[in-house]
């Protein structure tokens, strides 16, 4: 083993801390983590921890087994930040931040980072109460999105299957976004900056689409050869 | 080959302990070993609806810090012998306990009993986290309402996350009456929502307050409703296909049974 000494960089941010973790394999900058933390235990008791994994690729049992292991120092993990996009969606599954930024309401939140507007993301799942898929981009959902799940997309929503919970699309102002789905039973739907409320529930769903028209939310039933 | 089967469902009051005292009585008797914890550090009921609770002299966080050995928190079923129960400490709350702590103690057991059932507090914070830490298997239970689904919803979502097995669903305090009237959500609303196996559907039942208050869980008499849906889902735990019951039947004697009575 090299003896070139593996550095941690820590942070303090406003109401957390951050930690910068160098080069390495993970087992050692884990460890690394731990020790840190109980040698200097008076100062990390009580922590919130935003973790800068660099390009590391961590699996869910990774971040969870160190959140636990965090847990029991008494320092709470809130944020994993990667460059890695399968870290970043393993901290999103664990309901873990990616962004320092958190939405606050005086605080404008931060701006979605630039990816090309036509992008798209693709969630091969049902989203469940609580999950929150936010991308810059396009979002495309082949699942349901049940109550209490949201999704925020800076471009349009595709929901293949039942959409019951929250939708954002154009979440950055862009009013040409639309919201469609083969059963568009949202609890909220929101394009740009307007606002719309479940709209009624159809006993026999058929695929809808919703546009923004004249500054309101307009369902209409999905006619191929109108779109 | 033990299996450690977590018990959660994210809202409180839908019958989770209950479950877990029924389902342990049932593979008990069904001549299975079994243990189980309570995980509901602080706001312990197990002990009770199992009828123990004057018998804890060590409870699971003495266990965890050390100030008795395993054996010594493990308290002897009334009616069965080959069960036991792992009381919570009512003294503390969920921080006295880790995930680690959990995995740690549920492998000590694991090899000398066939089910380790875990009763989850309500919520999804540390205690949830403890309790399906060491899980091979979980089943969340459920109401058939609107609030108490969206909470299995999340708990479902959660155990995704965390890469456990898909779990099964308990719909528990189904009333076919009410479903019946369409005032009820029905067990294929559910499932329509949650989109997971059900493995039991348990009648609401009035015997399962008076068993509880008793001490004696629903599932050792022989003539409750309840009571079977529940020794039916612990013969569908071992694996063994059993009919779901007809709920409907329990229906019209209901309401022949109010119809009697106006």
């Amino acid at each position: 083993m090299s003896a070139s000494p593996l550095t941690l960089k820590i942070k303090g941010l406003r109401d957390s801390l951050l930690v910068t973790l160098p080069d390495g394999r993970w087992e050692e900058l884990r460890g690394l983590l731990l020790n840190q933390i109980q040698e200097r235990e008076s100062f990390f008791r009580g922590a919130r921890l935003a973790l800068d994994v660099g390009p590391q690729a961590l699996h869910v049992s990774d971040v969870s087994e160190l959140r636990d292991a965090l847990s029991e120092q008494g320092v709470a993990l809130w944020a994993v930040l990667s460059d890695s996009p399968s870290t970043e969606k393993t901290a999103q599954l664990l309901g873990l931040a990616t962004r320092l930024a958190r939405p606050t309401p005086e605080v404008p939140r931060a701006p979605l980072e630039t990816v090309e507007a036509d992008k798209a993301l693709w969630v091969d799942k049902t989203l469940r109460s609580g999950m929150r898929v936010e991308y810059p981009g396009h979002i495309v959902v082949l699942g349901d999105v049940n109550p209490g799940a949201e999704i925020v997309a800076g471009g349009s929503v595709i929901v293949w299957g039942r959409l019951r919970g929250m939708v954002h699309a154009g979440a950055e102002g862009n009013a040409a976004a639309s919201v469609c789905a083969l059963d568009l039973s949202p609890q909220q739907l929101r394009i740009a900056g307007e606002i719309a409320l479940a709209p009624k529930q159809r006993k026999t769903p058929v695929p809808e689409i919703v546009r923004l028209k004249d500054g309101q939310l307009v369902a209409e039933p999905w006619h191929p050869d109108k779109h | 080959m033990s299996t450690v089967l977590t018990i959660g469902s994210g809202k409180g009051g839908v019958g989770k302990t209950t479950a877990v005292a029924n389902l342990a009585v049932a593979l008990a008797a069904a001549g299975e070993k079994v243990v189980c914890i309570d995980g509901d550090i602080g706001l312990r009921n197990l002990d009770v609806i199992m009828g123990l609770e004057n018998r804890i002299v060590y409870d699971l966080v003495d266990v965890v810090e050390g100030r008795c050995r395993l054996r010594q928190a493990m308290i002897r079923d009334k009616h069965l012998p080959e069960l036991y129960l792992i009381p919570a400490a009512q003294t503390r709350d969920k921080s006295a306990v880790s995930p680690s702590d959990m995995v740690r103690l549920c492998d000590e057991l694991r090899g000398e009993y066939d089910w380790i059932l875990i009763d989850s507090p309500a919520g999804i914070e540390r205690g949830f986290k403890n309790a399906i830490a060491p899980a091979d298997r979980v089943v969340v239970v459920t109401n058939p309402e609107v609030s108490a689904v969206r909470d299995a919803d999340r708990v479902i979502g959660i155990l995704e996350a965390e890469e456990k097995d898909t779990p099964s669903l308990v719909i528990n305090r189904l009333n076919p009456a009410m479903v019946k009237r369409h005032d009820m959500l029905s067990a294929d609303d559910v499932v329509d929502l949650l989109a997971v196996k059900v493995i039991g559907i348990v009648p609401e039942d009035d015997d399962v307050i008076v068993a509880a208050n008793r001490g004696t869980p629903v599932a050792l008499d022989p003539k409750s409703r309840a009571g079977q849906a529940f020794r039916n889902i612990a013969q569908r735990l071992k694996g063994v296909d059993v009919p779901f019951m007809a709920l409907d039947d329990q229906g019209n004697l209901w309401q022949r049974l109010f119809a009697g009575r106006k």
